[in-house]
């Protein structure tokens, strides 16, 4: 038997289609309010079942039932403007999403506008559709008419587990109670809450609950509404809570798709690409003709090698890499390949980038490029757990690419070359040394032996010292004939800008100033090195003295 | 078919609760925390389709992924190997860590405290946030907290370089015996 609804002026009523309502039922009771009632309603724009959930508890309570023609319940949510809106709003969302029903809130609440008085406290209703997520239903689904709210309110229990505020009305009167938390605690539907939590926080909410909730005006009500509820918040939370978790759960399965960007992350392919780009800068300082074949050999033999090192070094350093907020998102600590795969692919990088180089180029460069692999696998990677020198090392492995750029077009190790290693050498003292500033305590709690945490005087101290080193490496570049001698002129500006920043540094060793010298050595380093181009000694041209643009 | 199956589990466990089951205390956690890494990868189930492993968010206390193995039915020796081998790495590792970073936060905290006390100020201030001592105060703390776990930090850069090592060759090893076994077959066909 069906009833209609008495329609007061304050219901509002939504409409959805009729599988939904079962759900929406569960989500009524999930929000502590009463079990709706239905009746019908021929809205005549109706195409399917349509139902309106009804939060009124002196409501009488049909059984709902599954009507081809529908059956309808009207629903308000009451709530005041005292009331956190955007609250109730994540929340219903929340739950809603879990039922897989989409929920719509309004942007601003609806004024009212049937002309009944609404206290001062009330904000007004709120629209919302229910809409289906299967798109095999007939497109018109949801028709929602705003109803203005006079009605006899509702306890409506707001999970708001930040602020566990319980809005009560008693007689049209508002009240409002304020529970804090003792300590703080997130909503459980919120993705990073550990299940614990909602737990300890359910534990603590039961007892309240019982006295709380609502005293309506009909004390047969009460009854009415049940606390059993409370089993259900749990279990529901429970349940939301495991199926938040449950779907951060992934299934280790390679989708080919995904392969490339894995491995692009894996091998750092940004960083990959700015050491091959000092190997090119390298390859064009040199004093040879340019030799486009040999030019592209290296470019790929030198980045091949750079992937494999890169991968290796993340093989090694898995349980580091997920307790450090800057690398806690690499492909081995998210599980998307296997550590087999990986070293699979930096063998596949290896071996062809080093024959690439050594059969390609010249056994000068492949060689250095093998020693750079074993140096930055075997040496950096684990010494930075032992001792402060792997800075040092690491230094080298920065150095050691334009070194190989330089030999690959002129096939041997002269002055320039080493000036150009000694150039990049210097620069990773003030870049790496302004980076790990900031980083001490994941440092520290990783157990990396960095010259910021143990040594803090020293690796402010080397970091002018190398920016001073820069400055006077930069005036030997043309005693070296490698660039002219308007390149020390017009890049002294921005040494004496990087040094300037270094002796801040020095001097005030807070993290603003370390910033400052981190970011100016990522802009510092390619106009250095493309001022050296623009200024590079051509062939032919005298040794010192004569000045050539 | 996966945005199915989180919403049947919920509706019949909303079923269930409706039923009028009692509420499940929460269980304490704290000093248990360490050993209930298997506990908590244990209560997620794969769906039975599923043939491969599970990787799950960090965990609360090590920041180290779970993983969930898959048993398949025809299991060698050699995988169950692996698999056990992986299993109690990943115990290890969670243990460890999460003894790491909880033993971190702890002394931290002590540090914090007992600074402040030094200086005489409050552990509030006064708009009810917690008092924190700038980077540089907090630099003595990192520094001596990194050279006090060194010598235990040495053991585990040691034990965890030798697993990895053992479990990427035993899974070279599970990895050619099945490529193996796929091909005997075929020479078996071959060579009747």
């Amino acid at each position: 038997m069906e009833e209609r609804l008495p329609r007061s002026p304050g219901g509002w009523t939504v409409i959805s289609e009729g599988p939904q309502k079962n759900k929406l039922i569960r989500l009524a009771r999930l929000l502590l309010i009463p079990a709706p009632s239905f009746a019908n309603i021929d809205t005549g724009r109706q195409t399917g079942i349509d139902l309106s959930i009804c939060l009124e508890p002196q409501v009488s309570h049909a059984k709902a039932r599954d009507t081809s023609r529908g059956s309808s319940f009207s629903a308000k949510p009451f709530y005041t403007s005292d009331t956190p809106a955007k609250g109730i709003e994540r929340n219903w969302k929340i739950l809603a999403s879990a039922l897989e029903i989409t929920l719509q809130w309004p942007r601003s609440p609806v004024s009212t506008g049937s002309g009944h008085p609404s206290p001062a406290g009330w904000g007004g209703g709120c629209i919302w559709y229910l809409e289906r997520r299967v798109t095999r239903e007939s497109p018109r689904r949801f028709l929602h008419l705003l109803r203005n709210v006079n009605q006899q309110w509702v306890t409506f229990q707001h999970f708001n587990f930040l602020r566990h505020m319980y809005v009560t009305q008693l007689n049209r009167s508002l009240k409002q109670q304020i529970k804090p938390k003792p300590e703080p605690a997130e909503s459980p539907f919120l993705e990073k809450t550990s299940l614990d939590e909602a737990k300890a926080e359910i534990c603590e909410m039961r007892p309240l609950v019982p006295p709380s909730l609502s005293l309506s005006r009909k004390p047969s009500e009460k009854a009415l509404i049940e606390l059993e509820p409370t089993s259900v918040i749990e279990g529901s939370i429970d349940l939301g809570k495991e199926t938040k978790e449950e779907k951060q759960w992934k299934e280790m399965k390679l989708r080919v798709d995904d392969l490339p960007g894995i491995l692009a992350r894996l091998s750092k392919i940004k960083l990959t690409a700015l050491v091959v780009s000092t190997t090119s800068a390298g390859f064009a300082l040199a004093p040879a003709p340019f030799d486009w074949s040999c030019f592209l050999l290296t470019f790929v033999g030198t980045g091949l090698a750079s992937c494999a090192a890169n991968s290796i070094n993340q093989f090694f350093e898995v349980p580091f890499d997920s307790n450090m907020n800057r690398t806690k998102n690499r492909p081995l600590v998210r599980g998307q390949i296997s550590p087999l795969l990986a070293v699979s692919f930096a063998t596949c990088c290896a071996v062809p980038g080093v024959a690439l180089l050594t059969w390609g180029v010249n056994p000068l460069t492949g060689a250095l490029g093998l020693f750079n692999i074993f140096l930055y696998t075997c040496c950096y990677t684990p010494l930075k757990r032992v001792s402060i020198a792997n800075t040092w090392v690491g230094a080298v492995v920065g150095a050691i690419p334009p070194v190989m750029g330089w030999t690959a077009a002129t096939g041997s190790l002269d002055a320039g070359a080493c000036l150009l290693g000694g150039i990049l050498y210097s620069w990773q003292f003030p870049h790496f040394n302004a980076l790990s500033w900031g980083l001490r305590e994941d440092y520290s709690r990783g157990g990396y032996c960095m010259m910021s945490v143990t040594h803090p005087a020293l690796c402010r101290r080397v970091a002018l010292r190398h920016c001073l080193a820069l400055l006077a490496m930069c005036v030997a570049a043309p005693a070296l004939d490698v660039t002219t001698w308007t390149f020390p002129v017009i890049a002294l500006p921005i040494n004496l800008y990087i040094s300037y920043l270094g002796f801040r540094f020095y001097r005030d060793a807070d993290r603003k100033s370390s910033r400052k010298l981190f970011f100016c050595s990522l802009w510092h380093l390619p106009l250095l090195l493309l001022l050296m181009l623009t200024c590079k000694r051509r062939a032919g041209e005298e040794g010192t003295g004569a000045p050539q643009s | 078919m996966a945005p199915r199956r989180p919403a049947k589990r919920l509706v019949t466990a909303l079923c269930r609760a409706f039923s009028g089951r009692g509420c499940q205390l929460a269980p304490k956690r704290g000093a248990e925390r360490r050993d209930a890494a298997p506990s908590r990868v244990s209560r997620f189930c794969p769906p039975r389709k599923s043939r491969h492993d599970w990787i799950g968010p960090p965990d609360k206390y090590s920041n180290l992924r779970p993983i969930h193995f898959y048993i398949p039915e025809n299991e060698s020796p050699l995988e169950q190997k692996l698999r056990e081998l992986r299993q109690e790495t990943q115990e290890w590792n969670q243990q460890f860590w999460a003894d790491q970073n909880l033993t971190f936060h702890k002394e931290k905290e002590e540090f914090v405290h007992s600074r402040l006390k030094a200086k005489g100020l409050d552990l509030r201030t006064a708009s009810g946030q917690k008092a924190t001592l700038n980077a540089e105060e907090m630099a003595e703390f990192y520094k001596e907290f990194l050279s006090k776990n060194f010598q235990k930090h040495m053991y585990y850069n040691r034990d965890w370089y030798k697993r990895n090592f053992a479990i990427t060759f035993f899974m070279g090893k599970v990895a050619l015996e099945r490529i193996w076994n796929k091909l005997r077959p075929k020479q078996k066909k071959t060579s009747s």
